[in-house]
């Protein structure tokens, strides 16, 4: 379905943020810079049509800040007026799909809640479920903004962090486990998730028979859940974009291995679209179609269940050799005595490899004021035997690495996604 | 859904019917109460006696398949997940789930691997989690009710 610019409204809005920047890459003991080598030579200067400068540094707040989260700015409108606003520190997600907002950070912009087209006053909200919790809040259609793109009537979720959003979330929401909706659970004022999925919920949503508790028809008492069409869910906003619309580039520069206070990088849309986004000499791996994942070999093990994640703030996988840190700095990271050199090799479902070397470091001897770390793991979440068995690729992988994401269904660069490329 | 290398218990496989019966199941709870877990998920069940526990397996109509583990004496010691989207953890975990969500909530925010995967262990309760949307997978269980043998981490 073709989605138009407004013009108006986003001149306006692309001024103010093009001249604001995405966030600040300085502070002492940062390595940052304004150009930063690309796939066959490509630079990327910040503030390009299809460039958005994405900064790796201090949350939005002291009590809401992590190493290694990625940040971008999304500027956000009320569809078809200039009534905008820009949230800063968005978490710049290739592991999940669609824009999620917290209602805090949005400075009381009316944003209008999705239709419930069966149900005439019902509104749509969502429940996104986490390994460890859920999101929830309404579904709203907003214009929005990043970099020089945009779209108009985008499905976003406004995470209700501030009860401003009625019913609470339902009992097949909070089976999920604990509430995420707070600036402190993502230290970010929301996610732009931008995987290799059109929707975040996709033909599950659309068709499925059982009760799939994502998508809810709601009075301001009162929701239950129901199916959502494609073109309703929380979209993956590249898709709605006029053009650079088949996938996304995330690049990270090298840092030292004690770290960096902060990091600046790029993120680009589209893959072979124009003449800064081509897939060079990358290696393309192709993902699962239905799980977005491919398969990781390490240490011996063949781990299907892995991914690529910019939403995750280390290397996780399992290996029982590596000593586990204390208590207080967090026994689920890893903290050898000295640092390792690993390497793993991932296979795309295409048979195409590339063999990945990567650092863990003591994780306790790491700067708390290096926001950048590019040497962090730890140990994955051991689910042996269920066949799913994964190595979480975070935020380190991309340091020093242009790394493509193309979406499903799209000819990205030659290929047609679901891929991994770099 | 299951490895070829399963440890603890070699026995013959039975696919059994489904058996309707009463009551309601939980981690922990009586044996019997396993089909009222198919019922909550609607989904289809298959049973599995092996040597030292028995294997039941929920597909649920959202397509996420449940494994639910009995020991000899007829409780549901562990259980294991995998699917698009999780299961209903409330009903699975029965009395562990407001002990299992108030310490999800409690480390939240410096998660490692920030929110695609959660381990908790707790005095009597074990969960393991990871994924993401369209991905998901986790196993829970009671060690003081684990049989004997089984390695509870190791159970597909």
């Amino acid at each position: 379905m073709p989605r138009f610019p407004r013009w108006t409204i986003c001149l306006a809005a692309m001024s103010l943020y093009a001249c604001g920047g995405g966030g600040s890459g300085g502070g002492a003991g940062s390595v940052s810079g304004p150009s930063v080598a690309g796939a066959a030579g490509s630079v990327y200067a910040a503030g390009g049509a299809n460039v958005v400068s994405v900064t790796v540094g201090p949350g939005p707040s002291a009590g809401s800040s992590s190493f290694n989260v990625p940040y971008a700015s999304v500027t956000v409108c009320v569809n078809d007026t200039n009534s905008c606003t820009t949230v800063d520190h968005v978490l710049v997600d290739t592991g999940s799909t669609g824009l999620r907002l917290m209602a805090s950070a949005l400075n009381g912009l009316p944003l209008v809640p999705e239709s419930d087209p069966s149900i005439s006053g019902n509104t749509i909200a969502e429940c996104l479920p986490f390994a460890d919790g859920y999101t929830w809040g309404s579904v709203v259609r907003a214009a929005i903004a990043i970099g020089g793109e945009s779209a108009s009537d985008v499905p976003v979720q406004v995470i209700d962090d501030n009860a401003s959003f009625s019913p609470p979330a339902p009992a097949g929401c909070t089976s999920n486990g604990s509430s995420l909706d707070s600036v402190a659970a993502f230290s970010a004022n929301g996610v732009l998730g931008v995987s290799l999925f059109s929707q975040d919920c996709g033909r599950y949503c659309e068709q499925s028979t059982g009760n799939y508790d994502w998508y809810y028809s709601c009075t301001d008492s009162l929701c239950h859940s129901t199916l959502e069409a494609l073109d309703s869910q929380v979209v993956n906003p590249v898709v709605l974009f006029a053009t650079d619309n088949n996938g996304v580039i995330l690049q990270l520069p090298s840092i030292p291995a004690a770290g960096a206070a902060s990091a600046a990088g790029y993120l680009v849309f589209g893959i072979g679209t124009e003449t800064n986004n081509s897939l060079g000499s990358a290696t393309v791996l192709s993902a699962d179609a239905a799980t977005g994942e491919f398969t990781t070999t390490f240490g011996g093990q063949m781990l299907s269940g892995s991914f690529i994640d910019s939403g995750s703030n280390g290397l996780f996988f399992v290996d029982s050799t590596i000593a586990s840190c204390s208590s207080s700095v967090g026994d689920q990271f890893y903290c050898p005595a000295t640092t390792l050199d690993l390497s793993a090799t991932d296979q795309g479902n295409n048979g195409n490899t590339s063999t990945v070397s990567f650092q863990v470091a003591n994780l306790s001897t790491l700067s708390d004021a290096n926001f950048a770390r590019d040497d962090v793991a730890g140990s994955a979440s051991s689910i042996a035997g269920l066949g799913a068995d994964y190595f979480d690729w975070g935020v380190p992988f991309f340091y020093g690495r242009t790394v493509y994401v193309a979406i499903e269904g799209q000819p990205a660069g030659g290929t047609v996604g679901p891929y991994f490329a770099f | 859904m299951f490895s070829a290398t399963q440890t603890a218990g070699v026995g013959i496989l039975c696919l059994c019917g489904v058996v309707a019966s009463p009551a309601l199941a939980y981690l922990g709870g009586d044996a019997s109460s396993v089909s009222a877990d198919r019922v909550a998920l609607r989904g289809q069940r298959s049973d599995q006696p092996m040597l030292q526990y028995d294997l039941h397996v929920i597909t649920a109509a959202t397509g996420t398949v449940v494994n639910e583990y009995t020991s000899r004496d007829n409780r549901v010691f562990a259980i294991t997940w995998q699917g698009p989207t999780p299961p209903d953890l409330r009903a699975l975990f029965g009395a562990y789930f407001a002990g299992f969500q108030s310490a999800a909530a409690a480390s939240a925010a410096t998660r490692a691997g920030a929110h695609r995967q959660l381990s908790l262990v707790q005095a009597d309760f074990v969960f393991r989690a990871a994924g993401h949307a369209r991905a998901f997978r986790g196993r829970a269980y009671v060690p003081s009710l684990v049989p004997a043998g089984v390695a509870a981490d190791d159970l597909p």
